[in-house]
């Protein structure tokens, strides 16, 4: 009895003796160098696709401040607030173009906060939960629709009932308030508002949906246990809560809307004007730019609409920022609750 | 009482909402079917004023506007998605990401004028290529953000046991990560398709459309959101009718994009529709 021995079927195992071959693991140590270069190589590569992202950011603002630059030179800060649209004597003012972004803009806000609101905390709170899914994703198909078939569908269904059947209505009711004045041919501010509230309207909602999601489900059972009716528990306990982030997917709504191009141009009827009257016509900075820049008389043209371009890049750059920082304080980057 | 009045206001709300949906689709559905004809598919539009001819290059080149923007948006889309999941857990990778969510605000007509000044201007005539640069920047964000997150639902342990094993770092990721999260790769890439195939502002000055049959990348390329438009601000009831009808083609092709995405993935366009 010498020292212990493995005894013979433990010996070589057939394990020690056939290691299994894994598909990527080497078995080696002589690639050791080849796949460290590949490493750097491949972290190279990847950092320049996000090097390249903020790159393409930066080319954009390049070019919109290169191209915009002789109207920069020439008109300065005059071309915010003069009015007069000339293209023939070379005189840019961008006053009713601006105007017309900001009435469109809040029009679309005014009729498609309310409805948005309701529908995010009817599909999170209300509705049994077998019909949620369905109508979140009815909500997401109005979001899917290209905007140049809403446009169409703007010129060929919604201004004729806006002509005959809402604007008399309008004017007849509320004509006080001198905001349904003059006739209305259908192409027009109004009509432009309201296809502007629909596309914002999923945005909304579901930037809502997820921030209501978000709310601790405690702070609805501590009201309801307080003894608050189900109207005054989602007043009470959700909506004041989220309150952040809704202003959040609100603001978001609006920067949509400022940069929406070809819905707008379909009916909006493309005039510079600045009018009281939602019946009239008028222009946005989208719509103006998508109209006029193929038929540009002149460089100083082109680089007054690039100039244009630029006043809406800064302005939805602002707006989508502080709509990402608001939204980003209430859900912390955290992904929504899956109910649906 | 109130709590009654509001609850039932809700509910108008959303049924209020689901309302010019039904009207769109059907709208665009009882106008289209009547122009869908064979020929529809198979003709180039006829010269102004003669009736008849379709859509058939409008198809053909959106479909080389949108490979031409895959070879862009999707590899630096994807790369820069990989990059901010296993690299960019720091102050670059915040700023990336702020950046792609910068680029995804962008109005379409913004990267319109963009691809108009770096590819139009410099090749001095519009063409194929540039619809597809402006097509191919938009869709960037879109991928990169997805890709993240879909890499970052791939489980610690898988990474850490392939390199426990031996596995170069960057094999890992490529073999291991990457193909654990291929299927939402994929959809993500689906999604952003989707979104990019019906836009039309930044076609406007930089593929500028055509009536020819298009393929070339250094020509004017018809594409079909662009071609729908055109149409639709003429004054002829035949091209009006295209109009329709390839707004029905379109909308029936990305809507059931969205739809095949949403049903297999659960995942859908905007951030808060899960």
């Amino acid at each position: 009895m010498g020292t212990l021995q493995k005894a013979p079927a433990e010996a070589d195992s057939f394990q020690d003796q056939n290691p299994p071959k894994l598909a990527l693991v080497p078995t080696d140590k002589s690639g050791i160098l080849g796949s460290v270069f590949a490493d750097v190589a491949f972290r190279s590569v990847v950092i320049a696709c996000a090097v390249s992202v903020v790159a393409i950011v930066g080319l954009i603002v390049l070019e919109l401040v290169t191209s915009s630059g002789p109207a920069l030179h020439k008109f300065g800060f005059t071309f915010l607030v003069k009015s007069v649209w000339d293209p023939v004597r070379a005189e840019f003012g961008a006053l009713p173009v601006i105007y017309g972004t900001i009435v469109s803009s809040l029009l679309a806000l005014a009729l498609a906060v309310p409805l948005s609101l309701g529908t995010a905390l009817f599909i999170t709170e209300i509705c049994p939960r077998q019909l949620r899914t369905f109508l979140a994703t009815c909500v997401e198909m109005l979001a899917a629709i290209p905007s140049v078939i809403y446009g169409l569908w703007g010129i060929f269904v919604l201004v004729p009932l806006l002509r005959h059947h809402v604007a008399p209505l309008l004017a007849k009711y509320l004509g006080w308030t001198g905001l349904f004045e003059g006739t209305m041919y259908g192409l027009s501010m109004l009509a432009a508002g309201v296809i502007l509230a629909i596309m914002i309207l999923p945005i909304i909602a579901s930037i809502a949906r997820e921030v209501i999601m978000a709310v601790p489900q405690q702070q609805r059972e501590a009201a309801l246990a307080l003894g608050a009716t189900r109207w005054e528990m989602l007043r009470v306990a959700v909506l004041r809560n989220a309150r952040t982030g809704i202003f959040g997917a609100v603001v978001l709504g609006l920067g949509r809307a400022m940069g929406e191009t070809m819905a707008v141009t379909m009916v909006i009827g493309n005039t510079a004007q600045i009018s009281r009257s939602l019946f009239a016509p008028g222009a946005t900075l989208a719509s103006v730019i998508a109209n006029e820049f193929n038929e540009a008389v002149g460089s100083m043209h082109t680089s007054a609409l690039v100039e244009l371009g630029l006043v809406l890049f800064l302005v939805s750059l602002l707006v989508n920022a502080i709509a990402q920082f608001l939204v980003w304080s209430v859900t912390r980057g955290m992904p929504a609750r899956n109910i649906a | 009482m109130v709590n009654a009045l509001a609850v039932a206001a809700v509910s108008l709300a959303a049924l209020i909402v689901l309302t010019p949906l039904v009207m769109i689709l059907g709208t665009v559905i009882a106008h289209g079917m009547a122009g869908l004809h064979w020929s529809f598919f198979t003709q180039i539009p006829k010269p102004t004023g003669e009736t008849g001819g379709g859509m058939a290059n409008a198809i053909v080149g959106s479909v080389m506007i949108l490979l031409v923007a895959s070879a862009i948006g999707i590899p630096l889309g994807v790369g820069a998605g990989i990059f901010l999941a296993e690299y960019g857990r720091n102050v670059y990778g915040n700023i990336v990401r702020f950046t792609s969510d910068v680029l995804n605000g962008i109005p379409s007509i913004v990267i319109g004028i963009t691809a108009y000044a770096l590819v139009v201007l410099k090749q001095g005539h519009f063409s194929l290529l540039a619809g597809g640069v402006a097509l191919g920047i938009m869709m960037i964000p879109t991928v990169c953000r997805t890709t993240e997150e879909v890499l970052l639902m791939v489980p610690q342990s898988i990474r850490e046991g392939a390199l426990g094993l031996g596995i170069p770092q960057w094999r890992t990721t490529v073999s291991v990560v990457v193909r654990t999260a291929t299927s939402g790769i994929v959809t993500s890439i689906m999604l952003a398709f989707a979104r990019v195939a019906g836009e039309t502002a930044p076609l406007l000055f930089t593929a500028l459309g055509s009536t020819f049959w298009t393929w070339k990348l250094s020509e004017q390329a018809a594409a079909m959101p662009l071609q729908i438009y055109q149409y639709s601000i003429t004054a002829y009831d035949d091209l009006i009718q295209q109009a329709w009808t390839g707004a029905m083609v379109l909308i029936a092709m990305i809507i059931g994009t969205v739809i095949f995405v949403r049903f297999v993935t659960n995942r859908g366009m905007l951030k808060g529709a899960r």
